[in-house]
Formats: C-alpha cells, sequence, structure tokens
C-alpha cells in the first residue's frame, strides 16, 4: 500500500500559541482517516498545513510524493478541499457556485447538477449562497469540494451543523468515495462519526497527538469497565448488593440503577435469575470515553 | 482560458446582483453629470443686466426704437423718475446700473459691489453712447471713413460647460470604478476565503487578476456609452469632434491604470473598509487636482503643476482633445503614454504584493 500523505514533525507558532507543536503521521491511500480533538486542538493548523494552505514552521509535509508548499500546480487537481467555515463566490446561486468551480477543475455542468443532487440541493439550485441556511451551506461547500473527483479528499467538520438526516446521506457518501480507493481525511468532534467511518484515527490535544490507531484498539486500549443499566425500583437494597458482590460498583439515582464492572457475564447473570432486565443497558467503553480520558473534561478556551 | 472565462462569468454576475456597486459606478457619476449640467446649462447665456432709466434717457429711447431686439437681448430696461430711489436699487444690488441724461451729458450710477456686471452694464451703455456720438458724426461729415468693431465670442463653442464636463466627469466615474471595483473585489474575497479557495483550484493568479481586468473594461466601456448618450441630449447639448472615437482607446487605458492603483489598494489592506477609506483617499484628491470638476485653465497655477502627477489629469486631458478640442488621434499618444507606464509601474508593485490569505 502506498502512502498518501507522510507529515514529519510538523510545527507552527503563532506568537506564543504553539498551534501545531510536533506533528507526524503517516496516511496510506485508499484509507479514511479521522482527526479528533477538542476545540484549539491544532486539527485546522494541521489540515492546511498538509493542504499547502499554510507553511510550516519547521518540519517535512509530502503529499502525493510532493510538497505541498510553496502552491503547487501540479497537485491541486488531485486533492479536494472543504474548508471549515463556507467559502464561496458572493452572491451566485447554488447551482452557479457548483458551476463555477468546476470549471476551474475542467469539469462541465453536468457533473456539478449531478453533485448538487448527490448533496440534496436540487430544489435550492437557485438560492444564492448568503441565503442558504448553515447545513446547506455546508452541504454545498462539500460538493464543491468533491466535484472534481480527487483522489485525495480533506474535510475539516464536514458534518458540524448537519441535521442527522444529512449526516447520515454524507457518511454514505464518504464511505462511498472511499470505496471506490480515494483517500479520506476528516477532522470531527463526533465520536459516533469517526468510530463508524474511520479506519484509523488520530487523537490531538495542544498541537501534539497524542495516538493513532484504528478505533476498535484505541478503545480496546483504554481497558475501561463496562456499564450495566436497569431500570431502578424493581430491586430490593439486598437484592443490589448479592448482584454487586464484590465484582461491581453501584449507583443509583433514582431512575436507573448502573453497575459498574469488569465481570460483565456475573452481573448480567444474576440479574437475569433476578428476572428484572427492564431497561436494560450494556455500554462498553467508547471512542468518547478514550478522547475524555486522553485530553480531560475541562473546557478548552 | 476556462477558469479565467469563468472566473469572469462570476465575478460580473456578483457585480450586477450588487446594487449599491452598480449606484456608484454608473448612476452617481451620472447624477453629476445631470446637475453640473444643469447649473452651468448652456453656460453662454448670460442674463441681460438690469438698467434702471431715470426720466428719459434720449440715447436709450432712439436705440430702443432703431433695434428694440437688439437691446433687449443686452439690457433689462425699467424706467423710474426717483432719482434717489434708482441709486438705492443700484447700491442694494438690485438694478446693475442707473441712467440719467441732461442734455449733452449722460450719467451713470453703479455700484462696485458686483464688479463684472456693472463693468458689463457700464461698457454696453458707453457703447451705445459712444455710437449715438458717430451717427451724429457721419451725419456733420458725410463720407468720413470710420473704423467698426464686430466681435465673435469663440471659446463658447469650445468650452460650454457640458464639452469638458462629460470627459472630465467620465475620467472620475472610471477611476472610481477602476480603483473601487479592483480593491473591493481583493478584499472581500479574501475576507470571504473566496481567494482561499480559488487557490486550492488550478488556476493562476493571471487568471483572477485578468476576470477583473476583464470586468473593469466592459464597466467602463458601459459607463463611457451611458455618458455619452445622456451627454447628448438635446437638453445638456454636448457636441463630438470627429475623432471622438479615439476616446475609446482612452478609456480602456485610463481604466488599466486606476484598476493597478485598485490591486494596489486591495493588497495592502485588510478590511474592505480600509479599502473604500484608502480609495477614497487617492481618489478625491486627484479628481479635484485633475480637472474633472473643473477646467484645470481655471485652477490656481500650483494646482495646475500638482495635477502633472495625477494620471487622472493623462486621462481626462487625452479625452478632451480627442472628444471636444477637435485634435486628431495622435494628440492622445503623449498622455496614453504616460498612463501606460504609470499602469505597468503600479501593476507590477500591486503583483508583488498580492496576498491569498491575510494569515
Ligand atoms: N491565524 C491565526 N493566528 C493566531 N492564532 C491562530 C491562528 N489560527 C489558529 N490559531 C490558534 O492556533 C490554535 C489551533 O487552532 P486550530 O484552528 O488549528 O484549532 P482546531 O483544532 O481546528 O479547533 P476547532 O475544533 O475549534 O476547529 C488555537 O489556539 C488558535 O487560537
Ligand atoms: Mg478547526
Amino acid at each position: 500500500m502506498s502512502v498518501s500523505i507522510r507529515v514529519t514533525d510538523v510545527r507552527k507558532s503563532y506568537g506564543d500559541v504553539r498551534a501545531v507543536d510536533g506533528v507526524s503521521f503517516e496516511v496510506n491511500s485508499g484509507e479514511f482517516f479521522g482527526i479528533l480533538g477538542p476545540n484549539g486542538a491544532g486539527k485546522t493548523t494541521t489540515l492546511e498545513i498538509v493542504e499547502g494552505l499554510r507553511q510550516s514552521d519547521t518540519g517535512g509535509v509530502e503529499l502525493l510524493g510532493e510538497s505541498p508548499w510553496p502552491r503547487n500546480p501540479k497537485l491541486l487537481p488531485r486533492i479536494g478541499v472543504q474548508l471549515q467555515g463556507t467559502a464561496f463566490f458572493e452572491r451566485l446561486t447554488a447551482r452557479e457556485q457548483l458551476h463555477t468551480f468546476g470549471s476551474l477543475y475542467g469539469v462541465g455542468p453536468k457533473r456539478a447538477d449531478e453533485m448538487l443532487e448527490l448533496v440534496g440541493l436540487t430544489e435550492k439550485a437557485g438560492t444564492r449562497v448568503e441565503k442558504l441556511s448553515g447545513g446547506q451551506a455546508q452541504r454545498l461547500s462539500i460538493a464543491c469540494a468533491l466535484v472534481h473527483d480527487p483522489e485525495l479528499v480533506f474535510l475539516d467538520e464536514p458534518t458540524a451543523a448537519l441535521d442527522p438526516q444529512a449526516r447520515r446521506n454524507l457518511w454514505d457518501l464518504l464511505r462511498a468515495i472511499n470505496e471506490t480507493g480515494r483517500t479520506v481525511v476528516l477532522t470531527t468532534h463526533y465520536m459516533d462519526e469517526a468510530e463508524l467511518l474511520c479506519d484509523r484515527v488520530a487523537i490531538m490535544d495542544h498541537g501534539k497527538i497524542l495516538k493513532i490507531d484504528t478505533p476498535a484498539a484505541l478503545v480496546r486500549g483504554l481497558d475501561a469497565p463496562t456499564r450495566i443499566s436497569v431500570d431502578s425500583g424493581n430491586l430490593s437494597a439486598a437484592d443490589v448488593t448479592r448482584v454487586a458482590d464484590g465484582v461491581a460498583e453501584v449507583a443509583d439515582d433514582g431512575a436507573i440503577l448502573t453497575f459498574t464492572t469488569r465481570d460483565p457475564s456475573t452481573v448480567l447473570t444474576a440479574l437475569a435469575e433476578a428476572r428484572v432486565l427492564n431497561g436494560l443497558q450494556v455500554r462498553g467503553a467508547t471512542l468518547e470515553d478514550v478522547f475524555l480520558e486522553l485530553t480531560g473534561r475541562e473546557y478548552r478556551a | 482560458m476556462k477558469s479565467y472565462l469563468s472566473l469572469s462569468r462570476a465575478m460580473l454576475i456578483g457585480l450586477f446582483r450588487d446594487k449599491t456597486t452598480l449606484f456608484f459606478t454608473l448612476l452617481f457619476p451620472l447624477m453629476f453629470l445631470v446637475i453640473f449640467g444643469a447649473i452651468f446649462g448652456g453656460g453662454s447665456d448670460t442674463k441681460p443686466g438690469k438698467v434702471i432709466e431715470i426720466g428719459d434717457v434720449a440715447v436709450l429711447d432712439n436705440m430702443a426704437k432703431a433695434d428694440p431686439d437688439a437691446l433687449k437681448d443686452l439690457l433689462e430696461i425699467t424706467k423710474s423718475s426717483d432719482e434717489a430711489d434708482a441709486k438705492q436699487q443700484v447700491a442694494s444690488g438690485d438694478a446693475a446700473a442707473a441712467i440719467k441724461q441732461d442734455g449733452q451729458t449722460v450719467t451713470i450710477y453703479y455700484s462696485a459691489a458686483d464688479r463684472t456686471q456693472a463693468g458689463i452694464v457700464t461698457g454696453i451703455l458707453s457703447g451705445i453712447v459712444e455710437n449715438t456720438n458717430l451717427e451724429m458724426l457721419k451725419a456733420a461729415a458725410p463720407g468720413t471713413p470710420t473704423i467698426a468693431v464686430t466681435t465673435d465670442q469663440v471659446e463658447d463653442k469650445a468650452l460650454k460647460p457640458i464639452q469638458y464636463l462629460t470627459p472630465g466627469l467620465l475620467g472620475w466615474a472610471i477611476s472610481m470604478s477602476g480603483v473601487f471595483g479592483a480593491a473591493m473585489t481583493l478584499v472581500t474575497w479574501r475576507q470571504k476565503k473566496t481567494l482561499r479557495r480559488i487557490r486550492l483550484a488550478p488556476v493562476s493568479v493571471g487568471a483572477v487578476v485578468g476576470a477583473r481586468v476583464g470586468n473593469t473594461l466592459l464597466l467602463a466601456l458601459i459607463q463611457m456609452t451611458v455618458f455619452l448618450l445622456v451627454a447628448s441630449l438635446p437638453f445638456f447639448g454636448l457636441t463630438l469632434t470627429a475623432f471622438w472615437w479615439m476616446a475609446i482607446p482612452c478609456v480602456l487605458i485610463g481604466a488599466l491604470a486606476f484598476l493597478a492603483i485598485g490591486l494596489l489598494v486591495g493588497a495592502v489592506s485588510k478590511t474592505s473598509e480600509s479599502a473604500s477609506g484608502l480609495a477614497n483617499l487617492i481618489i478625491l484628491p486627484l479628481a479635484f487636482t485633475s480637472g474633472s470638476f473643473f477646467p484645470l485653465s481655471q485652477m490656481p497655477d500650483w494646482m495646475q503643476k500638482i495635477s502633472y502627477v495625477s494620471p487622472l489629469r493623462y486621462l481626462n486631458e487625452a479625452m478632451l482633445d480627442v472628444m471636444v478640442r477637435g485634435e486628431g488621434p495622435a494628440a492622445v499618444l503623449p498622455n496614453l503614454g504616460v498612463l501606460v507606464v504609470f499602469g505597468i509601474v503600479v501593476g507590477f508593485i500591486a503583483t508583488r504584493l498580492f496576498r491569498w490569505d491575510d494569515v
């Protein structure tokens, strides 16, 4: 498998802020790669350095075997970029927008109209970009990034501002693109999205990559206890103690009774025997737990 | 080429959907033309001066009998028998002069308050008296040769206000749309990240600037057409001279020179507010010192000297030469040469300073 993106020890500071602080990673061609991180972690800055929009202070970037900086016209037709925050031509309608971007890449109007359909904006074709809703603009921006069928796609928080249907449709679209062999790199705050789509994710904070692995391996690596919860009030206090019996910690908020355990089989068997499985939920660790474990819970600037 | 065309198209659509910019580039300068044109009107038709005739003044009455129309064009005469009141009217500026005759002596009262008007009227009255004298001498000694003076006002034809207002205001309009158009496109496209997005597409800086160039040239031609059509209406009465069409290359080259300034303004400004401020700061002084609103020849000497550093001067002069002064096509070459050099130098600096991005 060939390497599409190779980033080695990239650094970028804005004054005192070390936005990207020694980042290295590789993305294989055909891979679906995610970058997770809290606000201000340096995701956008990293992505923009890789895309060739910004120059790194030090470190190297190789994109499809070439350097993206300074502006590399050979590379441009091969990559598609959706920027965080939309960037359009003023006062053009959605269709005109896509036609314009299409023709910048030598793509005909037919393909542009197909893209419009693909992101569900056919009805809004004649609406000026300023009058689109946030989610519609976001979809148009993604369509503009994909119009020339690039082999390498960068999406910066593509599903921010999308409603659940649009989110799922976009997932389908991205998965389909990835299945035809294109490499996709996205940033997101949604753990379910990363878990569902990405072959590998990098978790980033304070300009550094904390961990890179497949979502499953990251979760496994966390070695977190399983949480089992049922409706509370069906078990007497004595029964609760018997079920927990040294293998689980118990929490009861009046509505839901939760056992946190490393031995889920014992707890589940005991609950089943007591016939109190109403409202049963079993949750293993998720990427979200990994994320919170790695980056902490306090707010970021 | 294809991307150049689609960028031009995107820019043009954006322009025509932007009512504010259209107003300021097309209608606003036209409003100046209409207002100035209406104020200065045909220009030469000064009103006849008001004169009060105290009692009977034979010289006037005789002339009125002989050629009533000629006198009416020159003077508006009212009769009065109250000398004190007549003088009072002259003093207060209600009349330009008062005249009375005692036998062989004609007395003209005038006020120095409005010297020009007083000068004209006393001149006319003296002329009439001289004429009467001449008639009397001729009658007394027939056959004596006399010298007659005929006058013909020439600048009336060459410099009716609409004649210099049209090229001057057109030059101003072109400088405005050239500078503002280029500066605003650069700055707002940069602010809205459009430039950043274009940077990611296989498009050259040349295509982006080229699209703006095409738009500016098209707009300049539209401005010229509208200006000429409006100024040629009978109400304004612009008359163009033989080689007026040479103004077309003048307009195009002038537009490019100002576009270069606009690119420079757009390159150094971060926000659209600072860009429009800077553009105004450049254009307004240029317009006032380059004969756009008033003919250069009426300007103080120092201002005429300053005008040599203004590119607008060269555009205005070139257009005046071929549109109204009746000069041949070659007359514009020196002026256009200056504009070309200016445009190349400023344009070169602007491309050096071009930025895709704010950061
Ligand atoms: N142009 C800039 N000038 C100065 N500081 C900047 C600039 N761009 C980003 N930063 C700083 O760099 C850090 C990383 O920003 P970046 O946009 O990469 O974060 P992010 O991970 O994309 O965040 P988010 O999830 O909110 O999009 C932040 O602290 C930010 O304040
Ligand atoms: Mg970001």
